[in-house]
């Protein structure tokens, strides 16, 4: 879009606020604008995001990177993929780290899903 | 490991046992006891704790040698590729006065999948790795405790991985970031949903890592063809992100805005940027202030960069800094080199120094021209920020090209940098979180079912590593040949054994750099001098540098090229140091047994400065040991030089002389000798000749007893006179036996 600076126009609702105002206006404004993107963040997950958690639970970045390749190909990211490591690992009462080397190394999807109620999905 | 002085940083000590180290804190940390305070004879008022080891500016010289240090942080940014070049370069950079290490990450990290493992070289910076961290966090621990002051070490969180790369920093210490989800969607194409949604748990990981986080917003500077054009947007893009951040769980105290003076000369840099940096320290009075330095309009003039530095750093101290980085002036040649990371840190410092307490004298008129400006500002960016609402939020005015626009908003010129939200890298690629989403770790932003009877969301799991570091894995290397022990095993010799190459950036890259004036024009200058680079014997000969002196008169070229051999220091003919004796026995030896000397700048030598130095016993000169001196002041005839001598019966004549035009000093030199062999008194008199061109090996072949360069004190020429005058009267007593 092109536009000639029309400053003096737009600003006369401006004109009259103090100092304290118009630094307020612009602190609004700021907030109102990310507002809505932060619940976004809130309430999504992404790769790097699930790769961060597996990473916290003690995985290599290479374990992670496999994990959340598997839990996409799953379709379960949205449980987080800790969540799906963990769950399998108190379903067949083994550690952490085997439950994540299981997901890398075998087809678990069935399994995993059933922990899951079969992969449905209710967002939250 | 406690560093010595002497000796170099050990790699490979760095290297070893990395696996088990841990850094020391984690958080970031300002300079102590800020505020006023005597250092040397000067009271200062925006200095902080001095350091237990440092490297003083230059002229430091003339003030005791003291090395005050600046309120503020000062940052380096250092990425050579190699990781393990850059630390010894950190070190200088700590002498010289930085406490806040930047490494800037190798090209194409951005769009990195993942953390990168091990330690390949890299491309216009370096692999931000967990090895790399955590061998560069460890030798930042050492030489922190040699300098006696915190170093900060910062890299970056940004990119497709960045809330892995938070973890892996919060874990390794790293105590700053520069953060921001708009520099990965304006500047890198990553989507835009996918940009702030993982910026939102990464900000949440390094709040809790105490890291300082640094916008992106100085990066609209550096795009924008006019940058101080999109002064209101700049605003707008800090406020964005200090906003999201402190939603997100950041103090405000540790958000920081990288802030850049837009202009430079020849605009009239100061009346435009003045305003800007008012503006934005009172709409952002509880944040702090990253100043960079301008690189946008810098070239390969180091001379020019400096200067807009200097002016960039008057901005700094006429408004306020909490950091002030620092470009260093060869950043529009090339990768920078050692040495200009510490120019750029002097230029810092020296200019921070010089202005201290200015604000004591000098006001800024808030109310007039500066006034209308910033006010000007701030409702330029409260409409663009109005504009964004009206339009539907951030990602439809991303979608509508409403950043990095040349226009002054609401001046628009269409040429934004637009990104579409289902477009870029990564599109499409967030998930909703469902409701039963488990994160079972500690420190997760969002939505989190954690179950009812836990107290940690890691308990579940027996801890996650932020609770117990045994269990980050560590991974060495992934790759046998691109690593950093393959580099150090060609490297070494140039290291640890007694060849030495030229360096300027990695271990025995030989390169130099050469300055030559040209009478000629430009084009063929150029040519020239590539080819005197070439009969030089250099390698890889290329221009870093040209600048017209007048169209037909004349060019200056600098070039750089590699030199094709290497220097054994085993078979170096070093001179030998000149011996001191105690300042005690040069006192003693002056009580019992008088001396006087007679002393001036020779010539049409006016410079006095280095002759005063060594004189005067308020710069520590052989006054203070009772040698009288007879000064006779600036360019004085060698002749009247001598007549006061024998007048006075002195024991020495030193002469100054600094001009070296025709080989004058040498002139001046040899002429001494031969008046006093002429008046008979050559025996009897001992000639000394000081100046920052001459050596003890110039001054002996021109027939002086001895001659003395840059940085001579008081006591060595003091020291030389009792033992020179030893031996002469030992020789005259022998001759008097003989006889």
């Amino acid at each position: 879009m092109k536009r000639e600076d029309d400053f003096e126009v737009r600003r006369m609702h401006l004109a009259d606020l103090s100092e304290e105002q118009l630094e307020n206006r612009f602190w609004e404004l700021c907030y109102k604008i990310v507002d809505p993107l932060v619940e976004l963040s809130k309430y999504n997950t992404s790769p790097s995001i699930e790769r961060s958690v597996l990473l916290r639970m003690g995985f290599s970045s290479i374990e992670s990177k496999k994990i959340v390749d598997k839990v996409v190909g799953m379709n379960l990211l949205g449980k987080g993929a800790g969540n799906v490591v963990y769950r399998l690992s108190n379903e067949r009462n083994i550690d952490i780290h085997d439950a994540g080397c299981l997901i890398i190394n075998e087809d678990l999807e069935s399994e995993i899903k059933s922990l899951f109620n079969g992969g449905e999905i209710h967002e939250a | 490991m406690k560093l010595k002085e002497n000796e170099k940083l050990d790699i490979e000590y760095i290297l070893n046992d990395l696996k088990n180290y841990k850094p020391k804190r984690k958080g970031w940390t300002w300079r102590k006891d800020t505020g006023s305070r005597k250092v040397g004879e000067f009271e200062y008022n925006e200095v902080s704790d001095n350091l237990d080891k440092s490297i003083p500016l230059p002229a430091s010289k003339s003030f005791e040698y003291i090395d005050p240090q600046p309120d503020c942080v000062i940052t380096t940014e250092i990425a050579s590729g190699r990781f393990e070049d850059d630390i010894r370069r950190m070190r200088m950079a700590a002498w010289g006065g930085a406490d806040h290490i930047m490494v800037i990450r190798t090209a194409g990290q951005s769009h990195f999948d993942g953390l990168i493992e091990g330690t390949p070289e890299g491309v216009g910076g370096v692999p931000i790795s967990r090895k790399e961290v955590r061998a560069t966090r460890k030798a930042l621990d050492i030489i922190e405790e040699e300098v006696g002051r915190p170093i900060n070490f910062h890299s970056y969180v940004s990119g497709i991985a960045g809330p892995e790369i938070a973890v892996m920093f919060a874990e390794e210490g790293v105590n700053g970031a520069h953060q921001d989800p708009q520099y990965n969607v304006l500047y890198r194409n990553i989507n835009m949903v996918r940009s702030f949604v993982d910026a939102a748990v990464a900000k949440k990981i390094m709040a809790y890592g105490d890291m300082l986080q640094i916008d992106g917003a100085h990066n609209a500077n550096a795009t924008a063809t006019k940058a101080w054009k999109v002064m209101p947007e700049l605003m707008v893009q800090h406020g964005i992100n200090a906003a999201f951040s402190r939603r997100v769980g950041m103090k405000a105290e540790d958000i920081a805005l990288s802030t850049v003076p837009p202009t430079a000369p020849p605009a009239p840099c100061i009346r435009m940027d003045l305003p800007y940096a008012v503006a934005l320290r009172e709409l952002f009075k509880d944040y702090k202030m990253r100043a960079q330095m301008n690189t946008k309009y810098m070239e390969s003039d180091m001379r020019e960069a400096t200067v807009t530095h200097t002016l960039n750093i008057l901005i700094s101290r006429l408004t306020s800094v909490d950091i002030q980085s620092t470009i260093t002036p060869d950043e529009g040649r090339n990768i920078p080199w050692h040495y200009n990371n510490i120019n750029a840190i002097n230029t810092a410092k020296q200019a921070l120094l010089g202005l201290d307490g200015i604000k004591d004298m000098v006001e800024i008129k808030r109310d007039g021209v500066l006034g209308d400006k910033v006010r000007e500002l701030k409702e330029r960016a409260v409409l663009f920020l109005e504009e964004i609402i009206e339009v539907g939020g951030y990602f439809n005015a991303v979608e509508q090209g409403f950043f990095v626009d040349s226009g002054f908003y609401p001046e628009r010129n269409g040429d934004g940098i637009a990104r579409d939200i289902n477009g870029g890298v990564e599109a499409n690629s967030v998930y909703k979180r469902d409701e039963d989403y488990f994160a079972p770790v500690c420190e997760h932003f969002g939505y989190n079912n954690i179950p009812k009877d836990v107290k940690r969301p890691c308990d579940v799991i027996g801890g996650c590593t932020l609770c117990n570091r045994e269990k980050i894995v560590y991974i060495d290397e992934l790759d046998g040949n691109d690593n950093v022990s393959k580099r150090l095993e060609q490297s070494k010799k140039y290291r640890k054994g007694d060849f030495l190459k030229p360096e300027v950036e990695w271990a025995g890259d030989g390169i130099i750099s050469t300055t030559i004036f040209l009478p000629i024009s430009e084009d063929i200058a150029e040519s020239a001098a590539i080819e005197i680079g070439k009969k030089l014997g250099l390698l890889d000969v290329s221009i870093i540098h040209k600048q017209v002196m007048q169209n037909a008169e004349g060019t200056l070229v600098e070039i750089k090229g590699k030199v094709p051999f290497s220097i054994d220091v085993s078979k170096l003919h070093i001179p030998e140091k000149i011996k001191t004796l105690s300042d005690e026995e040069i006192k003693k030896e002056i009580h019992d047994t008088p001396m006087s000397i007679v002393a001036a700048t020779v010539g049409e030598d006016e410079h006095s400065v280095g002759l005063r130095e060594i004189i005067d016993i308020k710069h520590g000169g052989i006054e203070k040991y009772g040698i009288k001196c007879h000064s006779l002041g600036t360019s004085c005839p060698l002749e009247d030089l001598i007549d006061a001598a024998i007048e006075a019966d002195a024991d020495a004549i030193l002469i100054s002389t600094i001009i070296t035009h025709n080989d004058v000093h040498i002139k001046n030199m040899k002429y001494l000798n031969d008046l006093c062999i002429e008046r008979g008194i050559r025996e009897k008199i001992i000639l000394v000749a000081g100046g920052t061109q001459v050596s003890n090996e110039i001054a002996i072949e021109s027939g002086l007893d001895a001659g003395f360069g840059r940085g001579t004190k008081g006591c060595d020429v003091a020291s030389f006179l009792v033992m020179r005058r030893r031996e002469m009267r030992e020789t005259l007593e022998k001759s008097k036996n003989r006889d």
